[in-house]
């Protein structure tokens, strides 16, 4: 594509420094620079927003479960009003609850903490950090986000279809997911889901593509890899994961699209349906769940990487001291993301899975431990004696630390094959990868969001309500998925939509209403985090310097709203890694310093 | 575009890593998929099939296209305009033909009674060979907006980095499909 209009914008040497919007040099129409944007800033708050609306919808969604949870029993006329028939009586129908789930998995982990978290800050930050015009293909960044919007559109359409939207639970496991005549939501409803989950896998493989090709070729004079700041390593190793990972996810969506529609049986043998028996033969519904946990299993580390990306740069510029172990952080990063490679089978220990082979999962799977708690350490160690700031960001990442520590320490119950046949599809399940993979996750990209918002609007964001919305949110969390763990060591299954048929269960009832009201205060305190987000783009206080953090990253050498192209004139020159903080009495030291004579070794 | 390359001199443009990356990408779909095959073939029920002899007649058609995108860049190299052109129509000609020598051979096995039902090496070969077409016909899209460009004449840069792109990758399809081939006679069992 021989796009050259930010080629104009290295052309502009010298511009006086006090205009606002961008480049005046060429005036960009309002479609082509808040639409189809090439600029990887506008991309990045594309993916952002969308991300956000996601995470409303989803988080609405997981509100109506938990009113079905906590209240059995009770009915709520309102959502008749609101869901019609989906919710007849003022009750939460059991096609509509497991559509819930569905989408509120599907929705959560895809298109928020996926392309959310990693579009919204793979794009903003990684042309910033490590010193270039843009990514090295802007065009194919472009279609990036919209194969996504493409997807979210679909996706969002299969929620008003007739017959509802996918039901199988986000990882659509055949039989049930490949054959239309075991329910609504196996209808029209998941096939929408799997197009929407082809044209996201799309979406995702042009955005790694183009991530990884960038952090590899096009880094500034000076910008060796290990003077990278560790949120661009993160960012790389996730794309790595990605776009190795996310291809088989498609082949096994390829084979369940055949099987729906075209009369294959890969993954479906001896079923009858409704008493009816019908004629697939030699499929195996073990297959998919390979295809899906290779991926799957890299997934979770594709959600969680980034945000200890931004978690380590954040702490660091906030205790005003150099990150511990920088080399022991990157090790860690790789470790993880060839770990990640070598687990998926820690999900299916009770599907019939050889138990030796099992057991050599069991020992991957808490291999992973090692490098974690390395970076645990690390983070406590940057910390501990820090002349600390405790900005939004930094109580968020403090949080994103907590929360890994409580949420990893039950992984390691979890990925024992024996302790898992009791524990698996339980409620202690669905609480350990919420903590530590979902609210950790989500921690890291509040605190990506308090911290970079100056850099994306120039403005701050409201520090009041942002405390609030860190207090709450963080007990709430706790408050919401703590007692999970209880529930599933209890035996109480996940995805049940009514356990009072359970008399030993009913001891549950008042934990259950307890965990619903939380969320309901939690999830409108993440509303009062959207208000502040937007109202604070266009009233928020003004950033007046271009390094408000004191940070000594390549992205607060540009100007305060940088246009296309970020830097005016020439790109900075890199002599020093990033983490120069509290040395030989500075401060902080801007990577793009020069080494002094006299300086001290790090 | 001009900024990336002026910054990068001594290094693989940016344009053709990200491709290596894809192909990257692409084989681990068709490692999913093959060794998919590799698991089922293992389990009771397997059915395997009789491949088709219209197949070496597209493989060596693919082969002889590799032959001409590899000689059309050079002739773009030398600035033989027209040789480019003609060289670049073959491979897209021949890149069509491979399409229809798919389809052929997808047609001969449909009536040996290989259809959709049942999950052995046929239907196996119909999503694989399928998808690798489908590589196929982008290739062949990308080589039309190509020629296109290249008879409307009105790029400002010469470069050859397009033209660069676009032989690995058809080079790429191309080794992809030797593979596939080799793979189903091996493992799919005549």
């Amino acid at each position: 594509m021989s796009e050259v209009t930010h080629g104009q914008s290295g052309a502009v040497v010298a511009m006086p420094v006090h205009h606002e919007h961008g480049h005046g040099h060429h005036e960009q129409s309002f479609i082509s620079k808040y639409i189809f944007s090439m600029d990887h800033k506008t991309i990045g708050k594309q993916f952002l927003i969308t991300g956000m609306v996601w995470a409303i919808i989803g988080g609405l969604f997981s509100v109506l479960f938990r009113l079905q949870l906590g209240y059995p029993d009770q009915t709520f006329p309102i959502l008749e009003t609101f869901f019609g028939k989906w919710a007849a009586g003022g009750h939460i129908q059991p096609e509509f609850y497991y559509g819930l789930v569905t989408i509120h998995g599907t929705v959560l982990v895809f298109f928020v903490l996926t392309a959310g978290l990693s579009g919204t800050f793979a794009n903003l930050l990684i042309p910033l950090q490590v010193g270039a015009r843009d990514m090295a293909s802007p065009f194919l960044n472009m279609l990036s986000y919209w194969f996504f919007f493409l997807a979210s559109v679909i996706m969002l359409s299969s929620i008003f279809v007739h017959t509802g939207p996918a039901s199988g639970g986000w990882t659509m496991y055949p039989p049930l997911s490949a054959l239309r005549q075991a329910g609504d939501g196996q209808k029209i409803g998941t096939d929408l889901w799997l197009i929407a989950m082809a044209m996201f896998i799309v979406s995702s493989l042009l955005g790694g593509l183009n991530y990884i090709s960038t952090i590899l070729n096009m880094r500034t004079k000076g910008m060796s890899m290990t003077r990278m700041p560790l949120t661009i390593w993160a960012m790389f190793f996730t794309a790595v994961l990605g776009v190795l990972s996310f291809p088989v996810l498609l082949s096994g969506a390829i084979l369940l699209l055949f099987d729906r529609n075209l009369g294959t049986s890969f993954y479906l043998s001896d079923i009858v349906v409704n008493g009816e028996i019908l004629p697939n033969e030699g499929g195996s519904a073990i297959l998919y769940q390979h295809l899906f946990w290779f991926l799957g299993h890299p997934e979770v580390y594709i959600i969680l990487l980034p945000a200890m990306g931004m978690v380590s740069e954040i702490l660091s510029v906030n205790s005003r001291k150099p990150i511990f172990g920088y080399m022991a952080m990157l090790g860690s990063l790789f470790a993880i993301c060839i770990l990640a490679f070598l687990v998926w089978a820690h999900h299916m220990f009770v599907t019939g899975l050889n138990p030796f082979l099992g057991s050599v999962f069991v020992l991957l799977t808490l291999l992973i431990a090692v490098p974690s708690a390395i970076k645990v350490f690390n983070w406590l160690t940057t910390l501990w004696r820090g002349n600390i700031r405790f900005t939004p960001a930094t109580l968020f990442a403090i949080g994103f630390v907590s929360l890994f520590i409580s949420g990893g320490l039950t992984g390691i119950f979890l990925g024992n094959s024996t302790i898992d046949i009791h524990l698996h599809d339980t409620m202690f399940v669905v609480a350990h990868f919420h903590i530590v993979m979902g609210v950790a996750s989500f921690f890291g990209m509040f605190a990506g969001v308090y911290h970079w918002f100056p850099k994306m609007f120039g403005r701050y964001m409201n520090n009041t309500l942002a405390y609030m919305h860190f207090w709450v949110t963080m007990v709430g969390a706790y408050l919401i998925f703590w007692p999970m763990h209880y529930q599933g060591l209890a035996g109480i299954p996940r995805r049940y939509l009514d356990k009072s048929g359970w008399v030993s269960f009913n001891q549950f009832g008042d934990l259950d209403k307890m965990i619903t009201v939380v969320s309901i205060i939690v999830f409108a305190v993440q509303l009062m985090f959207v208000f502040n987000f937007f109202y604070s783009i266009f009233k928020g206080r003004k950033v007046t310097t271009r390094n408000p953090w004191g940070a000594n990253t390549l992205e607060w050498t540009t100007e305060i709203n940088p246009g296309h192209g970020n830097w005016e004139g020439e790109i900075p020159e890199v002599h020093r890694w990033p983490y120069d903080y509290g040395k030989d009495g500075r401060e902080y030291i801007p990577q793009t310093e020069p080494v002094g004579a006299n300086e001290s070794k790090h | 575009m001009d900024i990336v390359s002026k910054q990068q001199k001594k290094k693989i443009h940016p344009h053709k890593f990200t491709l290596w990356v894809a192909m990257g990408s692409i084989i681990m779909m068709f490692a999913g998929l093959t060794s998919a095959f590799i698991v089922k073939s293992n389990q009771a029920g397997w059915k395997t099939i009789g491949l088709p002899k219209i197949f070496w007649v597209s493989t060596a058609v693919i082969l002889i296209s590799s032959i001409m995108i590899q000689l059309s860049l050079r002739s773009f190299k030398n600035r033989e305009m027209t040789r480019y052109r003609l060289l670049l129509a073959a491979t897209m000609v021949l890149g069509i033909v491979f399409v229809a020598l798919q389809w052929i051979g997808f047609n001969e096995l449909w009536a040996q009674q290989i259809t959709f039902k049942g999950s052995g090496a046929g239907q196996f070969l119909y999503v694989i060979f399928g998808l690798h077409a489908i590589h196929i016909i982008g290739g062949i899209v990308a080589l039309a907006v190509m020629l296109f460009k290249a008879y409307r004449g009105s790029s400002k840069l010469y470069s050859s980095v397009p033209v660069e792109v676009m032989a690995t990758y058809w080079h790429f399809v191309d080794l992809l499909w030797v593979y596939l081939l080799v793979f189903f006679i091996i493992a799919g069992g005549q």
